[in-house]
């Protein structure tokens, strides 16, 4: 297959994949777990909205939550049993704080529900339609950011090219390259779903360059359907490669605006997992109640890819893969240089878990002490969204944070890069993190204390005009009672025409309460 | 089960600052046989005299900005600082003067603005231009290449009586000034120039190499060995040498080719004095450089336009510590205009 041109992103490391271990073992299933924890909250968006109640049998594939909004998702039951309680616990979330969950206790039956309909011909669906199943299977972006994908799809109008994102670079993560392996003609199915939900006919399917077994696999189905709308593309593995903006600029040249989204300049990126899960959704009628999850790390004695039902614990894939090792020290979700912590392994796989990490203390090192920066610059060389760190960092010690906002610290993807490659040790990603928090937090001041502001200048000028209407009319009615001063006649007359206003006013006033009725009929 | 926690990325950094320094000197180790070779140990006492120094400032003055001394001295910086200053003194320098140039490069031009890291000033180029200011006569007092053997002086001492020189400031009676000291090339090239005498006939003399003066052009040689070293190992990044190079030659060659009479070929400007130096471990320190890819270059080619224009023009024989100094001045601005466009923004 020929190869179209490709452009550069700006920097980016080469890093050991690590994945030597569970690339080598086929995809392994997870045994219904006895408890099954659901957050509603396993999407960016709105939390789910519980349509159970505990004590009430549910079925496997059954909707146990419906999306809390137009950004929002369902949430089904993984496997049949019943639901034990609707409560805040433990989710996997680098804030470590508890979140309200769906319990359900398994009966081990796996009992399907067939709410859904199949439809394997799906080429009558329109579009509108194809959206609406995607929506009602709870299908989210499976690459770890876990946007709601019908949200997504009906996102742009005028679309070029859908691009379904197979490039893996984060080290340990190798979900997508199992995916691809093994079920080729899956991710091309939803490739198809997609391009008629988008109503485009082009697709490109980015792998990189060195996982050449998933490459062919995807020619070779590729082939075998006849199908020419979609072409595979090699791209060089260099991390953060698999972010959709670094995506889009090498496959295209083009740079999505900086408070844009792709669908601006006619792309749509989705991970090719969210595809086979579209094919899922469309074709069997299956909603989203499992996904692939690389477990690995030097903690796991047998490192490999499972197939997880949603909700399992994480403890139960480590035991699916042969338990810890005595190195077992972190447990990461996510790969090895955005995956967040976890403090426990009790916590649930979720929609957005692509990958397990148990870690040994000679995997993930600790810090050394940071340095002072010596402004080696080497951070920007390599900073894929084209930041200058050390600046940012500067700022960010010194607390500017309007030259934070000037030095665009909202554009970093918090990629990881200058921390790995900075000479001082400066946990730089952090700073940046939390000089981000900093920041909207002055906006929301800002926004608050401005609305605060309005609001007692409006008071404010609201009591002047009052007190200077007050004060006209004291003063009118001063200089009338000056002017009459030593005319006994002209003081008295000011005097009736008052009374007379007032006699005046009374009747006008009886008049119309009288004439009520008639005052509504004219 | 429990974990400990750590916050992305897990991955670490393959060096440190220690590392990057570490390199620097090893990088000069080519260039400093070459400098012993051709002009005898003092390069090493002074060396010695330096880095002590340094380090001692440097201690002293953490200690009493309460900072960690141990992790921060064991940064290399101040030894780095201290050898490139060496790199610049004549081989026969009183330890005195030395001490003087580390102690004010590492008090005044790094501690009081905030150690390593904050000081808009190259370290080794401030101590050296107070040393250039404050001890003219010493400061340009050179040996000629290879002591006597080339007719050049009279006489040479030796090593002893070089580390005399250095602790005591006086020559022993066997020796005097006269007998032992020549200019540097680029001292002896604008002295014969005001004498009206043109650069080809200047050259013929034996000071003079092929390139530039006899001697330096081989230290020239291995310290832009050092310096491709450093670019392999990716401790500095071309942009800054190679523009410091290029701002000496595009104006030299201008002139030479206007007039060779008066002004000496761009290869005589690269291998004379402290042009690759500069170019390649002076110039390139990045506390006190521009940070951007085109920032480097401006930063760069501004230092090497100054350096002819120093030579040149002005009343200093090298100009590279005033070229550096008046860069780093102009770094904020440079930074500010040079700043790269980030990604999805329009330039």
């Amino acid at each position: 297959m020929s190869q179209p041109q490709l452009w550069r992103f700006h920097g980016g490391l080469k890093l050991d994949p690590r994945t030597a271990g569970p690339a080598g073992e086929p995809i392994g299933l997870v045994p219904v777990p006895k408890r099954l924890v659901l957050p509603l909250s396993q999407h960016v968006g709105q939390p789910a909205e519980p349509v159970v109640s505990p004590g009430e049998r549910v079925l496997k594939g059954q909707p146990i939550a419906r999306p809390g909004g137009y950004i929002g998702a369902k949430v089904h039951a993984s496997s049949s049993g019943t639901v034990v309680e609707i409560a805040d616990h433990a989710v996997p979330h680098p804030s470590g704080l508890a979140a309200p969950c769906i319990v359900i206790e398994t009966d081990g039956l796996d009992e399907a529900w067939s709410g859904y309909e199949p439809v394997p011909e799906f080429a009558s669906l329109s579009a509108a339609d194809l959206r609406a199943r995607v929506r009602a299977a709870g299908v989210v972006g499976l690459g770890g950011a876990a946007f709601p994908t019908a949200v997504k799809l009906g996102a742009g109008s005028g679309l070029k090219l859908l691009i379904l994102n197979g490039a893996e670079c984060e080290p340990y993560i190798c979900c997508d390259e199992l995916l691809l392996r093994e079920r080729p003609e899956s991710v091309l199915t939803g490739a198809q779903v997609l391009l008629q939900a988008l109503e485009i006919d082009r697709c490109c399917i980015a792998v990189e360059d060195d996982k050449p077994r998933a490459r062919e696999a995807l020619e070779n189905a590729i082939a075998a359907m006849g199908e020419s709308r979609i072409e595979v593309v090699a791209v060089p593995a260099i991390y953060p490669e698999g972010g959709e903006r670094q995506l889009i600029k090498v496959l295209t040249g083009e740079e999505v605006p900086a408070r844009g989204v792709p669908p601006d300049i006619g792309y749509l990126c989705q991970n090719v997992g969210t595809a086979a899960a579209v094919a899922r959704a469309v074709l069997h009628g299956e909603p989203l109640i499992s996904r692939i999850v690389t477990v690995t790390g030097g903690g796991v004695v047998r490192p490999r890819n499972l197939e997880v039902r949603l909700g399992t614990p994480m403890a139960d894939l480590v035991q699916a893969c042969g338990g810890y090792t005595e190195g077992a020290d972190h447990l990461l979700m996510g790969g090895a240089m955005m995956g967040f912590p976890l403090a426990e392994d009790s916590l649930p796989v979720i929609k957005a878990t692509n990958c397990v990490v148990v870690a040994s203390r000679e995997e993930i090192r600790p810090r050394q002490p940071a340095m002072p920066c010596i402004r080696c610059g080497e951070g920007a060389e390599i900073c894929p969204a084209q930041l200058l760190p050390q600046q940012l960092y500067w700022h960010a010690r010194a607390g500017e944070l309007d030259q934070l906002d000037e030095f665009h610290l909202f554009d970093c993807i918090e990629c990881g890069c200058c921390d790995v490659v900075c000479p001082s040790q400066l946990p730089l990603t952090q700073y940046f993190r939390y000089a981000k928090t900093e920041l909207w937090a002055r906006d929301r001041d800002r926004i608050r204390s401005d609305l605060a502001r309005e609001r007692f200048e409006a008071r404010q000028e609201r009591l002047e005009a009052e007190q200077a209407a007050r004060k006209r009319r004291l003063e009118e009615k001063t200089r009338a009672a000056e002017k009459t001063r030593g005319d006994e006649a002209a003081r008295k007359a000011l005097i009736d025409d008052a009374l007379e206003r007032v006699q005046a006013r009374r009747a006008r006033d009886e008049d119309a309460e009288g004439n009520d009725d008639a005052g509504s009929g004219r | 089960m429990k974990f400990e926690s750590t916050a992305p990325p897990h991955l670490r950094p393959a060096r440190n600052v220690t590392r990057v320094m570490g390199e620097v000197l090893l990088a000069l180790v080519p260039a400093t046989a070459a400098w012993v070779w051709f002009f005898g140990p003092g390069l090493l006492y002074n060396m010695a005299v330096a880095v002590a120094v340094a380090v001692a400032c440097e201690a002293g003055a953490l200690a009493l900005r309460q900072r960690p001394v141990g992790p921060q001295l064991a940064d290399l910086s101040a030894v780095v600082t201290a050898v490139l200053l060496a790199f610049c003194l004549p081989p026969l320098t009183p330890w005195w003067i030395t001490a003087t140039g580390a102690a004010f490069a590492i008090l005044f031009a790094k501690q009081l603005y905030g150690g390593l890291g904050h000081n808009p000033f190259n370290p080794a180029m401030a101590g050296y231009v107070v040393l250039l200011i404050s001890f003219p006569e010493q400061m340009t007092r050179w040996l000629p290449p290879l002591g006597d053997t080339l007719g050049l002086a009279a006489a040479a001492p030796d090593a002893w009586q070089t580390l005399r020189f250095t602790l005591t400031g006086s020559l022993p009676q066997s020796l005097s000034w006269d007998a032992i000291s020549g200019a540097t090339p680029l001292d002896d090239l604008k002295t014969q120039l005001s004498l009206a005498r043109t650069v080809s006939e200047i050259r013929e003399a034996p000071l003079y190499g092929s390139m530039g003066g006899r001697g330096w052009e081989w230290i020239a040689n291995w310290i832009a060995l050092g310096g491709i070293y450093l670019l392999w190992r990716r401790i500095i990044r071309w942009q800054i040498p190679v523009a410091v190079i290029l701002g000496t030659c595009v104006p030299a060659a201008f002139f030479w080719l206007i007039d060779p009479g008066s002004h000496p070929p761009p290869s005589f400007h690269l291998f004379s004095g402290a042009t690759l130096l500069c170019a390649f471990f002076i110039a390139t320190d990045p506390v006190s450089a521009a940070t951007s890819r085109s920032g480097r270059l401006v930063y760069g080619f501004g230092i090497g336009v100054l350096i002819f224009v120093i030579r040149s023009w002005g009343g200093y024989p090298d100009g590279v510590a005033f070229a550096v100094l008046l860069m780093n001045m102009a770094v904020p601005a440079i930074d500010h205009f040079t700043r790269p466009r980030t990604y999805g923004h329009a330039n």
